[in-house]
Formats: structure tokens, sequence, C-alpha cells
């Protein structure tokens, strides 16, 4: 079992590799660009919501911070906005500090909304803070490469260091505390775990992921204003689906909930014109409802009922 | 003074109206404890239920209320029969699933508006849109006034339906205990639908009473869900009257800021009340009235 996996994963991985010479067209390129964005965004969002159980709805903060980061190097210095590829994960992994002080102390839902408040919050100050982020005109800068296949390999970089790394966590004693966390909290306090300090350490490293993503889509796209990246339905909820859809707490269920949302968003709207997120949004509902814990989530349960093995979905690891 | 008086009358009457929406929200959460993000949606439906009565055949939109309430009743029991309800009994890792689901939802409803509606601004104009009233210095546009007096008395129904009508004591005894309830011979799925039902029926009257005063247009949806919520909590999840209550405060706390700090920061003014009231006073304002 473990055997295919590791030879499915090697074929993926030279495939990947490949894939930009025998795809040229520029628009392709975009696509796949695209959804390595948003599988290290899904990917990040996953340590925190899949793995630890605290649902984020205001991830769009991160992503935003990273993305000013690199655009306001630029737009006030001069500064080459790669430089926000390390600024901009560090900021938002400071940023998270707070916001998980803040946050932790509630719970569930009340967590969720909470987080869905910040991520709001966020927005309108970028918005208004016209003299420091240039307000909802945005930041465009001129990109010093336009070379798409430059972008697609350090997509893939960026990729696969996020996905090591989690794998790396969720792997690890830290993995099997947040996966605690996420079942019972409560039980996971009674056996001596610092519940708050894995928790933050949940956030923190989520943060600075989707922050990474966030600067690299600055520099890709060139463009920015607060209504793109800080969009509370088009970022923070779209993020949960992404993954939901993929498979929540899985290795490689963002990427999966990625490319889906990608490709299906982009032959929707080829094909159905102005019904194109009409579509998307019956589908999510479907999907929720006949496969809850996502694609990938929901192969491995298939095969376990095939192979008549005990099952117990909630592991999720 | 008059500029002080002029926004906390502005802020009580648009909160008002906020309130009832909020009041359908905390409705459903309270008997079914999830978060309805599509509650915003549903009004949205509503006002376009009332828009579409009011150009084809020139009911007002304070008469064409009543039909957006009833078809929103529809939706509402359809929406939780066939879709949510599915997911009570489904096992998934994360508990937020229905959550999700009502996003979903959020997005077939808008996405279905915007296919037949377009993108476009939309307004009614009546013969009372701009008339305003006059009290010592300060002006009060009358459509905001009836819509608040209104808003107002659907409370007061719905809280003689909650506290004196079986439907209304079943609903309350569902949103305390379920499974008591189902002992005491409730049916409470029956139960559980009908809430949703009224619940988008307020969001529907809701909206019908904004109508005269807001542009409309697809997405104006999430704009009520965020206000919505953040009253829900201010509230006390589940509290009709703490709801009321704080839709009130939101409303004078938005004008405040408007007035005061800057029209672009009044939204932040909500957002930070709504974050204290969580961390400090996590019941709402019910907890206060408890003590």
């Amino acid at each position: 079992m473990k055997k295919t996996n590791n030879i499915i994963g090697v074929i993926v991985f030279v495939a990947a590799l490949l894939l930009p010479v025998i795809i040229q067209a520029p628009y392709q390129m975009h696509i796949l660009i695209l959804v390595l964005i948003w599988a290290v965004m899904g990917t990040a969002w996953n340590l925190l919501g899949g793995y630890a159980g605290q649902v984020s709805f205001g991830h769009a903060a991160f992503f935003g911070v990273g993305a000013y980061a690199a655009g306001l190097l630029e737009f006030h210095l001069g500064i080459s906005p790669w430089w926000g590829m390390i600024l901009g994960p560090v900021l938002a992994a400071l940023v998270s500090l707070p916001i998980g002080l803040i946050c932790f102390r509630l719970r569930g839902p009340y967590f969720a909304l909470a987080m869905l408040a910040l991520g709001e919050i966020f927005r309108l100050l970028f918005t208004n803070m016209e003299s420091f982020t240039n307000g909802a005109k945005g930041i465009l800068i001129m990109p010093a490469i336009t070379d798409k296949v430059f972008y697609y390999y350090s997509g893939l970089l960026m990729l696969l260091v996020t996905v090591l790394v989690t794998t790396l966590i969720v792997r690890s004693k830290i993995g099997y505390y947040l996966v605690s966390i996420r079942e019972d909290q409560d039980a996971a306090t009674s056996l001596g775990i610092p519940t708050t300090l894995y928790k933050n350490l949940a956030i923190l490293s989520s943060a600075f992921f989707t922050g990474l993503a966030g600067a690299f889509y600055m520099n890709y796209v060139a463009f920015i204003d607060p209504h793109i990246v800080f969009n509370l339905t088009s970022i923070s909820v779209m993020l949960i689906m992404v993954v939901m859809l993929g498979g929540v707490a899985t290795t490689w269920g963002p990427t999966v909930g990625a490319a889906l949302y990608i490709y299906l968003g982009e032959v929707f709207r080829t094909t159905l014109g102005s019904a194109n997120v009409l579509v998307f949004g019956i589908l999510v509902c479907l999907i929720i409802m006949f496969l809850p814990n996502g694609i990938v989530g929901e192969i491995g349960m298939l095969k376990q009922v095939v192979t008549r093995k005990k099952t117990s979905v909630k592991e999720g690891i | 003074m008059v500029l002080f008086g002029q926004t906390v009358i502005c802020g009580i009457l648009l909160g008002g109206m906020y309130a009832l929406i909020a009041i359908g929200m905390t409705l459903i959460m309270g008997v079914m404890n999830i978060i309805n993000l599509a509650h915003g949606s549903l009004v949205m439906v509503g006002m376009y239920v009332a828009y579409v009565c009011f150009t084809q055949f020139g009911i007002d939109p304070y008469l064409g209320m009543f039909a957006a309430m009833a078809v929103l009743f529809v939706i509402g029991c359809l929406l939780q029969r066939y879709m949510i309800n599915r997911l009570v009994e489904v096992d998934s890792i994360l508990p937020e699933n229905q959550v999700l689901l009502t996003v979903g939802i959020m997005l077939v409803l808008t996405e279905i508006a915007r296919l037949i509606f377009k993108s476009d601004y939309r307004s009614v104009t009546t013969s009372y849109s701009s008339q305003t009233m006059y009290f010592g210095d300060m002006s009060i546009s009358v459509p905001m006034l009836t819509g608040f007096f209104i808003a107002m008395l659907f409370t007061f129904l719905l809280h003689l339906f909650l506290t004196r009508t079986d439907i209304g004591k079943s609903i309350r005894a569902v949103a305390q205990d379920r499974d008591a309830a189902i002992y005491m011979g409730i049916n409470s799925s029956k139960i559980t639908m009908i809430t949703f039902g009224i619940g988008s029926a307020l969001a529907a009257a809701g909206g019908s009473l904004l109508l005269p005063l807001f542009y409309l247009w697809p997405d104006i949806g999430h704009f009520f869900t965020a206000k919505a919520f953040i009253i829900t909590i201010l509230g006390g999840m589940g509290s009709t009257m703490g709801a009321g209550i704080g839709g009130l405060v939101l409303g004078i706390a938005e004008s405040l800021g408007a007035t005061y700090i800057s029209m672009g920061y009044k939204d932040i003014v909500g957002l930070v009340i709504f974050l204290l009231v969580l961390l400090f006073l996590p019941g709402g304002f019910r907890s206060l009235a408890k003590r």
C-alpha cells in the first residue's frame, strides 16, 4: 500500500517537473501557477483548520499581509518585491501572534466568527489607510520577470517546501497534539498538553505559508487591492471550500482541491458563461452533502471499506 | 447637540431594522446550533421578491413584504428539510460542515439572482422615499421611521408567538434541549424546519423594509450576513430580545462612528465591538440580564 503510494508520488512529481516542457501555452501555464498558489494556501490552512480543528474564516488577513508586504516594499522603498517573499511570510507570522492570542480564547464557531471579524477588520484597515497602502486604488508593480515557466517552478518549489514542512509537523509529536486538540480539547488539556501553545504554533506556521503564497501572488499577478487579497468570499471562504473539496486533514487533499477548484472554475467559465459560479456553488453543496470529508478523505475510507479493514475515519493522519 | 441627536436617532432606526434580520438568524442559531451564513442572501432574495412586486405589479414594498415573507418561508423550509438537515447525521472530521453548506447555498442564491437580474444596482422609488419629518431641528426620513415601527411590531408579534402559542413554545423547547423536547412528544424535525422558515421570512421582512432605503444588487447579501451575525453575538445566541437590543447598539455605534470618526471606519467600529463582546461577554447582553 505504502509502496504504491510512493510510486504514484514519484510519477506525479516527475510529471509536474516535465509539465512546462509539454504545455507551452501561456494560458495553461497561468492556470497551473494559480493552482500552485491555491495549493500552498490550502495546505497552510489545513494545518490549522484540518489537523488542529480550528476553522479559520479569516485567512485572507495573512494572505493580504503577505501580498502587501511585497507590494509596499516596491511602492514605498523601491526594493524588489522578491524580498517580500522573505518579509511577507515573516510579517504574516508576526501578525498571527496577537491574533492567536485574542482568538484562541474562543472555541468552535466562536473562533470561526472572531477570525472572520479580524479578516474583515484587516480589509477595512488596508482600504482606509490610504497614505500607507494607497487605499482602494491598490498597488501596481512592473514585474521584472515575465516568463511563466520561472513562476511555475518557483511555485512548485514553494508547494513542495510547504507540503514537506507541514508533513514533518504533522508526523511529529506536535501533529498528534494538534489532532488531539481537534478531537477533544479538554481531554488533551487533562493529559498535560499545553493546548494554547500548540494552537499558536499551528496558526504561526499556517500564517507563515499563507503569507508566502500572498507575496508570491503579488510578484506574479503584479496588482493587488484590498478587495482582492482581503476578500472574505473569494479568499477566506473559498480557501475552506478548496480544502473541504480535496480532503480535510490529508497531505495532498488541499492540492487536489486547488486543482479541481481552479480547473472547474475555468471550464465552467468557458462553457457556461455567466452561470459559472452558480454551477460551482451547486457542486460545492453536493460535495459537502455527499462527500463530507472531501475527495482524498473519502478515497481512503472507500479503500478501507473495500479491503474490509476496521475503519476509523476520524483519525485523519 | 443636534448632530448628536440626529446621529443617535438615525442609528436607532436603522438598528431596529437590522435587528429584525438578526432575530431571524438568532432563531435559526438557537434551534439548529449553526451559523447560517446564507442569511444575508435570504434577505437579498426577499428584497428581490418585493422589488419584482413593485416594478411588475405596482405593489408597495410594505405590502410586497408579505409576498416576500411567504416565498422565503417556503424556500427556508425546503433548504432546511432537503439540504442542511441531511448533514446532521453525517459523520465528518470537522463539525463546521453545515456552516460551509450555508456558504454554498449563499453562492447559489447570489448567482441565481445575478443570472436573473444582472449585477445592476436597482432601487425602488416610492412617493414617500425622500420625505422627511422634522423633530425640532432634527430631520427624520419617513421610510426609515415607518420601517422601524413595522420592525418593532414584528418583533413584538414574534415575542407573543414564541411565548403564547404551542408552536412557539415547542420552538423554545427544542432550542433549550432537543432530546428533552423529543421525550415530551415534540416533533423536533418539523419544528426545526418551521423555525428555519420563520427565520427566513423575518429576513425577507427586514429586507423589504430596507428596500426603499438601500440600493439592491445580488452581493448585498454579504453585508446583511455580517450585520446579522454581529448582532446575534452581541445579543447572545438564540435570544430574541438580546438580538433586538444588539441591533440597536450596533446601529447607534456605527452611526456614531460614521459621524465622529469617519465614514470608512464605521464598519470597523461594529467589528471591534463584536470582538470585544466575544472576548469579555461571550454570552452577549443576555448574560447581563441574567446576573
